[in-house]
């Protein structure tokens, strides 16, 4: 007993120091996994208002370049309202439309702190459970993907940017259904992500569009990720291996749309039946 | 003493500010991320009992985590450069050691010193931060790589830092 307390005093420090290791990887090993509602990430009250009040200075400095964007969703927007459509029945429907039960709604929200630099990055957002938002939510902006809700808070909530190395998005040509999966690692920096399983017999070519499948219950279908910017066939396999430039702007992304998909929940339970049965 | 103790706390304050407003968002040809804030630990002074150096590490890197989501990374780093500063302190010891109230200074220790006490003591960090971020082996020389620069990219700022704010406080 008395060598042990003997060998404790002499190495307390190394014990101490090993001891506090250990509870820095207990914090990375639950910060790894999907949710944590624990206080110690962005969206805590103090950490998220700090971000906010220095984005509502810094967002000036992206303005012009925001505006531009707006207006073009505007105009793409403008575009597929039913009055910009030349009207080629005679008769116009009466019918209530039932075939339409609406499945997604948009939260706008405000990007108040991002990072792009990083293996695994994050991006924190102004709104919080008060506006509706509840983890595994979709985040889009009019013109990409950015990412997956992670932790809420009242006000504030993280979002997992595409921009992580443990990303994976259903993808397909937008002029055919050929699919595959888009990934990220840090070496594609962040204007690009990689396409993989894209079978050797699919037509395409560089500058080809590629938007998300129905696979997925975060994204609508259909929404635009990006476009061919080079690509090769994987050694050792019958498919190619896509390089493609994001059509959202991760540097510079101010202003998101958080997706409420209001048939997840059904969706979810319907899919978690088949994980049982197996 | 009290000056001493008050002083650490804005330096601290001003570090973890610098860092997770300005250097966060910095990458330098694509894959530098520079980190200032061990400094703060660099710059404690000589005699701090060594059970509050590493819990002065593990605050200061858990404050970056906490605005980083990174939760645990940057302690887990911070922690080891606290573990490794006597060690590091003991191996550059002047001949006739320490004074008995000193904090490692630039102007106190010159130049040459202080670098060889920055490139040991940053490189560990990021060696550490580095390698815990990416957690496997298999891009060994990329991540060294990125330690190298990342760790040089860190001591020039570092140094232009002291430059511009520690001077100041010599000519008082």
């Amino acid at each position: 007993m008395r060598n042990l307390f003997l060998f404790l005093s002499r190495h307390y420090f190394s014990i101490l120091f090993l001891l506090m290791e250990a509870l820095c990887f207990y914090l990375i090993a639950q910060n790894n996994s999907y949710h944590n509602a624990g206080m110690l990430n962005s969206a805590n009250q103090v950490v998220a208002t700090m971000y906010d009040g220095v984005s509502k200075v810094t967002d000036y400095l992206n303005l012009a370049e925001n505006n531009r964007r707006l207006a073009e969703e505007n105009a793409q927007l403008r575009a597929m309202i039913p009055e910009s459509h030349f009207d080629t029945t005679l008769v116009k429907s009466t019918v209530q439309d039932s075939l339409h039960n609406q499945q997604y709604s948009y939260i706008e929200a405000r990007v108040i702190n991002n990072s792009t630099n990083r293996r695994n990055n994050y991006l924190t957002l102004n709104r919080g459970a008060d506006a509706g938002i509840t983890p595994e939510m979709g985040v889009i902006t009019g013109h990409g993907i950015i990412g997956i809700v992670k932790d809420v808070s009242a006000h504030y909530c993280t979002v997992i940017s595409f921009l992580n190395t443990q990303s994976k998005v259903s993808v397909r040509f937008k002029k055919n259904n050929y699919n595959g999966s888009m990934i990220w690692d840090s070496d594609n920096g962040p204007t690009e992500a990689t396409v993989i399983d894209i079978p050797r017999h699919v037509p395409f070519k560089i500058g080809d569009t590629l938007v998300t499948t129905a696979y997925s219950a975060y994204y609508p279908e259909g929404i635009m990720v990006g476009t061919v910017k080079e690509y090769f066939l994987d050694p050792g396999s019958n498919s190619y291996q896509i390089i493609l430039k994001l059509s959202a702007g991760f540097n510079d992304v101010s202003y998101v749309y958080v997706i409420n998909n209001l048939l997840k929940n059904e969706r979810k339970k319907l899919e978690d039946n088949l994980k049982d049965a197996k | 003493m009290l000056s001493e103790v008050i002083k650490s706390i804005v330096r601290f304050i001003l570090l973890v500010l610098v860092q997770v407003l300005l250097f966060n968002k910095i990458r330098f040809a694509g894959f530098i991320n520079p980190f200032v804030y061990p400094l703060f630990i660099l710059l404690l002074p000589v005699r701090i009992p060594k059970t509050l150096l590493l819990l002065l590490s593990f605050i200061t890197g858990l404050s970056i985590d906490v605005f980083s989501d990174t939760l645990g990374m940057h302690a887990a780093a911070t922690v080891f450069l606290g573990f490794l500063r006597p060690t590091i302190l003991k191996i550059l010891a002047p001949r006739d050691g320490y004074e008995a109230e000193a904090s490692p200074r630039l102007h106190d220790m010159g130049i040459l010193w202080f670098l060889y006490y920055l490139l040991i003591s940053i490189f560990a960090h990021h060696l550490f931060l580095f390698y815990t971020e990416v957690f496997r082996f298999n891009e060994f020389w990329y991540t060294f790589l990125r330690v190298i620069l990342s760790t040089l990219t860190s001591v020039l700022l570092i140094i232009v830092i002291l430059y511009l704010f520690d001077k100041q406080k010599e000519k008082r």
